[in-house]
């Protein structure tokens, strides 16, 4: 029987071109037809610490990184004896034989990598070997890799056919040498192309293209990861009249650059992970007191403090609800995957513009650092929105409604104050009651603007529903299908407007018996905020600094469903 | 804003300094328009929190746009709004406390990238709007209601801070010589780059230094302030720098950059040649 897809995980040393070889073979099988998809970690170090990187190709759209290995490449012993354990029964280990040995069986194959490569002529080769030996494992056509070589060094330089002739030379050396090994997986299907057009893009560039195509004109942002991907993006591709870019001196400067940038009438945004949107929670609060459109993109990662600065974690949700001291409640927009990453950032700056406030994009390592083929973009289908413009004569009161009112722009009529302190329909100081309320009422009333966000709800008849937040769709999802297979009686739900939750959606949800949350982090963050909206929520909490596994997910979630019917049935 | 208002309640104290600085300020302001013909919409004032804030909301006649923001965070909004619209004439103004102490971290990158904005520093040596804490000009061994016991912090120097950090326009004034003043902050808003007014504007209800600062003939005090000399030439930066270590405190022009290139300026020069991709062509880079 032919295999749907296979996983392989590339382990070592950071530097030895576990990355390159994880993309590399993705774009290679993206290239040929198939759904590919990467993961990748690595210590917080410029180089070396154990790394390792993970890429998985399909006949299907994928929607994890794979579970079990098929093929584990082991650049070094360490990497052996960290990951052996995940290659399942019947899989396959490659290991640099040059750096250890292991003991002769039917499942490990050494391989001399660099000595292969160093034979091409080309020293920088030694991920073609890697790539070779896949190939013959999984009986790929040997097109599927030359094509690839020949696209990847086509760079218009002298030395092209040289490159391209010692890289094809080493696919071939290291598929001759798992050939001799008389290992094979068996066949991977051949692919099925989509009837579309595909990119190929990491989350975090997804969601910079996103920005770009709902108009932004200014981005500020201070490097800090897993974020400063974005702010190397803008930094290339947001020029042009009218636009800025800039490396700020801290997170504090950068969210109070995008309030001066709001008011002066730009589609403001900076990008942060934990630690900077922590610093920016002030800021974060004046634009809301002063109505200032701008979004606060955060990639999270492992916390508090400097936590895990390279890991995954979903754990900053309840600061990104209420990230400012003070009655405040801030539009979350959490996309769920690499396609969803580009849409949020457009759903994001739009809302932005319309509510005229803050709006917080969620995003999370394991998606900003994952690479995965992704249908291209129809920017027909876009809508871009910007802010009502005052458009009178001088005089203006830009408070004085008693909801969204249109907003001065400065050079124009309506010459304001937009204030942090409490203030009146001038936007002068004030401490009256009677201000106060009107003025709380009428941020908080806004929020009725920002009910449009869409959701997924499957089997609605089921009282017991599964509801990931953000990058653990994938997985989760993964896992409902399974469990449905099996013959498990389960809803699904699934929206990345996390706040306002989109009223149809939090309707349905509070007629269910039990919501199951499965969320990366202690504290069961999106369930306690579901319970307080009424909900009979339940979360199934990891945290490793990873992903979770889909076999994980489906042992959880099942004895979670369990236990609920066996207390229904007591009751 | 203004009198007009009847909500607005906030008052400076009798004789405060600050009451000089918004005559100069609305006297430059109106000459600036005159000159550029720009409207005064075309100004922007961002605040700092402290009792010299107020001062966006205290402008008599045609007002120009503001933001009243957060405490110590004038200089990042003012890069926001400068490099959202650089056609604004922006104007900072805030105190010692919200200038020099929560936001001196600030002060370095805009002078390093040479943002076109005119900040006003009205200095009064004290906490005002809290009532009355030590600040980093408060005197050594001043008492204050932080420091029962003497100030054990020495003064800082902020002349000197700005020249150090490389602002290309520095200079010195009064909140009592009010035409000099002015001058001085049109001088400022016509240099192109990072501009700073050091005012010393006492607090007459928490540190009164208009005796210390003026002199008292009868009682035997010499002013601390004295005129920075016809002679001096502010393109010269060791001879700011001698004037702002020298006694007491100089009054003028200390120091204006020769051609001062503004970011604005330098991002037009640096980017010039580079050509923006469009949408189609972004995705088609990654396309497969």
């Amino acid at each position: 029987m032919q295999k749907k897809d296979f996983v392989v995980r590339f382990a070592g040393e950071g530097g030895q071109g576990m990355v390159t070889s994880a993309e590399a073979l993705a774009q290679a099988a993206a290239l040929a037809g198939y759904y590919a998809q990467t993961f990748t970690t690595f210590p917080s170090q410029i180089m070396g610490g154990p790394t390792w990187a993970q890429a998985r190709i399909s006949t299907t759209p994928i929607l994890s990184a794979g579970d079990e290995l098929d093929i584990l490449v082991c650049f070094n012993k360490e990497a052996y004896h960290l990951h052996a354990e995940e290659v399942r029964e019947g899989g396959v280990v490659i290991y640099n034989s040059q750096v250890f040995q292991l003991e002769e069986s039917s499942s490990a194959v050494g391989i001399p990598v660099d000595e292969l490569a160093k034979a091409t002529g080309n020293p920088r080769a030694a991920n073609m070997v890697i790539l070779g030996a896949l190939a013959h494992l999984v009986s790929w056509p040997q097109e599927h890799l030359t094509s690839f070589v020949r696209q990847r060094f086509a760079r218009g330089r002298p030395d092209d056919a040289a490159i391209i002739k010692s890289n094809v030379q080493a696919l071939d050396l290291g598929r001759q040498r798992a050939a001799e090994a008389g290992l094979t997986l068996g066949e991977l299907a051949p692919p099925k192309k989509p009837p579309y057009q595909q990119i190929m893009v990491k989350g975090n560039d997804a969601l910079a293209l996103g920005a770009l195509a709902a108009g932004l004109d200014f981005y500020i942002g201070y490097p800090i990861s897993p974020a400063t991907p974005i702010l190397v993006f803008m930094q290339r591709n947001l020029v042009g009249p009218g636009k800025f870019v800039y490396q700020a001196s801290s997170e504090i400067e950068a969210i109070n650059t995008i309030v001066g940038a709001g008011f002066a009438g730009k589609k403001a945004m900076t990008a942060t992970s934990g630690p900077g949107f922590s610093l920016m929670h002030e800021g974060i609060g004046l634009a809301w007191m002063a109505e200032v459109p701008c979004v606060i993109v955060d990639v999270q990662r492992g916390g508090p403090a400097t936590g895990l600065p390279t890991k995954t974690e979903q754990s900053d949700l309840l600061s990104a609800l209420h990230p400012a001291h003070g009655d405040v409640m801030l539009p979350v927009i959490a996309p769920g995957s690499i396609e969803e990453c580009f849409y949020a950032a457009i759903w994001a700056l739009n809302w932005a513009e319309r509510y005229q406030g803050p709006v917080v994009l969620l995003s999370e390592h394991m998606l900003s650092e994952r690479t995965e083929n992704i249908r291209k973009p129809d920017l027909s289908v876009v809508t871009v929105e910007s802010r009502l413009v005052y458009q009178g004569s001088n005089g203006y009161h830009r408070y004085e409604a008693r909801e969204l009112s249109p907003m001065p722009v400065p050079g124009g009529p309506g010459a304001y104050v937009a204030n942090g302190s409490e203030h009146d329909a001038m936007g002068d100081t004030t401490h009256l009651s009677q201000r106060h309320i009107h003025m709380t009422e009428r941020r908080f009333s806004k929020l009725k603007l920002l009910t449009d966000g869409t959701f997924e709800l499957e089997n609605p008849e089921e009282s017991v529903v599964l509801m990931p937040w953000g990058g653990s769709k994938g997985p989760s999802r993964e896992a409902y299908t399974l469990l449905i297979q099996d013959g498990y009686r389960l809803g699904w739900a699934f929206t990345m407007f996390l706040q306002p939750l989109p009223p149809k959606l939090l309707e349905e949800l509070r007629k269910k018996e039990l919501v199951i949350v499965p969320e990366l982090n202690y504290v069961g963050q999106f369930s306690s905020y579901l319970r307080s909206l009424g909900v009979k929520a339940v979360s199934i909490t990891q945290f490793t600094g990873l992903p979770f596994k889909v076999l994980d997910l489906v042992r959880r979630v099942a004895a979670v469903a369990q236990s609920h019917r066996e207390r229904m049935v007591r009751v | 804003m203004t009198k007009k208002n009847p909500e607005y309640d906030f008052k400076w104290c009798p004789g405060c300094g600050d009451f000089g600085v918004r005559r100069a300020f609305e006297m430059a302001v109106v000459e600036r328009a005159a000159k550029t013909k720009e409207p005064i919409e075309k100004t922007v004032v961002v605040a700092g929190i402290g009792c010299s804030g107020n001062m966006v909301h205290l402008l008599e006649g045609p007002q120009p746009f503001g933001i009243h923001g957060i405490h110590g965070r004038t200089l990042p909004i003012a890069l926001g709004v400068k490099m959202a619209r650089p056609d604004l004439n922006v104007l900072v103004v805030a105190g010692d406390g919200d200038f020099l102490s929560i936001g001196a971290e600030h002060i370095g990158p805009q002078a390093q990238r040479n943002l076109n904005v005119t900040c006003l520093v009205m200095d009064n040596g004290v906490y005002g709007l809290t009532k009355g804490q030590s600040s980093p000009t408060t005197r050594f061994g001043q008492i204050t209601s932080s420091t029962p016991y003497g100030k054990v912090e020495a003064a800082m120097n902020p002349m000197e801070l700005y020249l150090a950090l490389g602002t290309s326009f520095v200079a010195s004034g009064f909140s009592s010589q009010v035409k000099d003043l002015t001058r001085l902050i049109v001088a400022a808003m016509e240099h192109p780059g990072f501009a700073i007014v050091h005012i010393q504007s006492p607090c007459t209800t928490y540190n009164d230094t208009y005796e210390e600062i003026k002199g008292n003939v009868q009682k035997g005090i010499a002013p601390a302030a004295w005129p920075v000399s016809p002679d001096h030439d502010a393109a010269d930066l060791q001879a700011a720098y001698r004037l702002v270590r020298s006694r007491g405190i100089p009054i003028g022009i200390i120091y204006q950059q020769p051609e001062s290139e503004p970011l604005e300026a330098r991002l037009a020069r640096v980017l010039g040649k580079v050509k923006a991709r469009s949408m189609e062509e972004l995705l088609e880079a990654s396309k497969i």
